[in-house]
């Protein structure tokens, strides 16, 4: 129950934006997280985004995972 | 980056499960549990859990709110659910689930109104539209959906809505982690909820360093999964035993600050029942009283008679991690998905309801 989607904003609009994953659009509510911007990518988890994806932190993931398997 | 499919590449994952045998073959074969029904259908889907069998055994503990959840809950909501011009509104897995005596399924077929929700705030939507009637929202649920939840019931009161309410048992994860050690079962480190520590943070669970048990923060694809069970094997190999986080795209140490004080606005928490783990001291939570005027035990007292669960069901030992689902002697007997005796079989989350879909 705790599933969680990457989707990108596409709008906002106040507590209220436009999320899509996959071409599939959805209004979410953005009143959980904090300095949201277009563009950016949301966990979306029963209609509300709860935390903005970093992607500095996700590229530093996949690349901690090359140094160990070398 | 999308985050989905950079997570599921595979020339990465299988380097990686070489790490994981080559620990299993120095060190042994450990346990290691994960608390998330995320993970329970993750670790089945990606053929991880029959990859690694050998290597590493890993259970399924208490992760999913529905299987946790008491039958007195249904019960209750069973009772509003036959309340004249009550409108029950709920996550759809919640249904489904046996209570004593009946499920809302079936009182919905008896005429009940039960409506499945995606979003909490479909729930004031409803109220809106319905003014005559009183609508409850089924509050269920880990700290992933609970900030959501207290939004909800922020939102009701700036609307002055005077017919929405909730029947409020949300769920708090570091303390059944604390009950489950106190069991003493032998596990040697958690795979621990992503999305659950989105919102709470690695600090919350102090418990584990205390007691020096290895803890992973981990994400959903199963290059997380590999990467996250390589973590916890490798704080073992070194005797460590901290929490580490594998998910920094998403959790950061001290979680989501604005998510938490949402979640502190409105509720706090209160000793509460699990399924299987009995009631475990401050692990759910409760309306405050700034908010009691939606809190629907308060407005309407609920009566209801002592539940009884079915004594042959071990969905108890199976949400513990002390049995599996083919110990059951009701497992593709009696209970599957179709007819579900407990309610680890009715959540598409559920350990028994994985097992029965995924299990070769």
């Amino acid at each position: 129950m705790c599933l969680g989607i990457p989707m990108k904003v596409l709008n906002i609009e106040g507590e209220k934006a436009i999320a899509e994953i996959g071409g599939i659009e959805k209004e979410i509510s953005i009143a959980l997280v904090d300095d949201l911007k277009v563009g950016d990518y949301v966990i979306v988890h029963a209609g509300f985004a709860i935390e903005k994806l970093d992607e500095k932190e996700a590229l530093e993931t996949l690349e901690l995972i090359r140094e160990i398997i070398e | 980056m999308k985050y989905i499919l950079e997570f599921r590449e595979s020339s990465l994952q299988e380097p990686l499960i070489e790490k994981i045998k080559e620990i299993s073959f120095r060190k042994g074969k450990f346990k290691i549990m994960e608390v998330c029904g995320t993970h329970t259908v993750s670790l089945f889907r990606s053929g991880l859990r029959d990859l690694l069998k050998d290597y590493v055994e890993v259970i399924s503990g208490p992760g999913c709110p529905v299987c946790v959840t008491p039958d007195s809950f249904i019960d209750k909501a069973i009772s509003l659910s036959k309340k004249k011009d009550f409108i029950i509104t709920t996550f759809g897995d919640m249904v489904r689930v046996p209570g004593s005596k009946s499920s809302l399924e079936k009182e919905r077929a008896n005429g009940a109104d039960v409506r499945v929700v995606f979003s909490p705030l479909d729930s004031l939507t409803i109220a809106e539209e319905n003014p005559s009637k009183k609508v409850c929202m089924l509050g269920v649920g880990f700290e992933t959906t609970s900030p959501s939840l207290a939004f909800t019931i922020i939102q009701a009161k700036r609307k002055k809505l005077k017919n929405f309410f909730m029947l409020s048992a949300p769920k708090l994860i570091p303390p059944a982690l604390s009950a489950l050690l106190d069991e003493r079962i032998g596990i040697h480190g958690f795979i621990l909820p992503g999305h659950v520590s989105a919102v709470i943070g690695s600090k919350a669970y102090k418990i584990l360093e205390e007691r020096s048990i290895p803890g992973v923060i981990t994400g959903f694809e199963p290059l997380d999964l590999v990467q996250g069970i390589y973590m916890i094997l490798r704080q073992i190999e070194r005797n460590e035993g901290k929490v580490e986080i594998q998910y920094k795209r998403v959790v950061k140490e001290e979680g989501n600050e604005k998510a938490l004080k949402t979640l502190n606005e409105v509720f706090e928490p209160v000793d509460s029942e699990w399924r299987g783990l009995g009631m475990i001291p401050k692990s759910g939570l409760k309306i405050k009283d700034l908010y009691s005027e939606f809190d629907v035990e308060r407005v309407f007292p609920l009566e209801i008679e002592k539940s009884e669960e079915n004594p042959a069901c071990k969905c108890g030992d199976v949400l513990k991690g002390i049995a599996n689902p083919e110990d059951c002697p009701l497992f593709r007997k009696v209970c599957n998905p179709e007819n579900p005796v407990g309610a680890c079989m009715v959540s598409s989350e559920g350990t028994c309801s994985a097992w029965y879909k995924y299990k070769i």
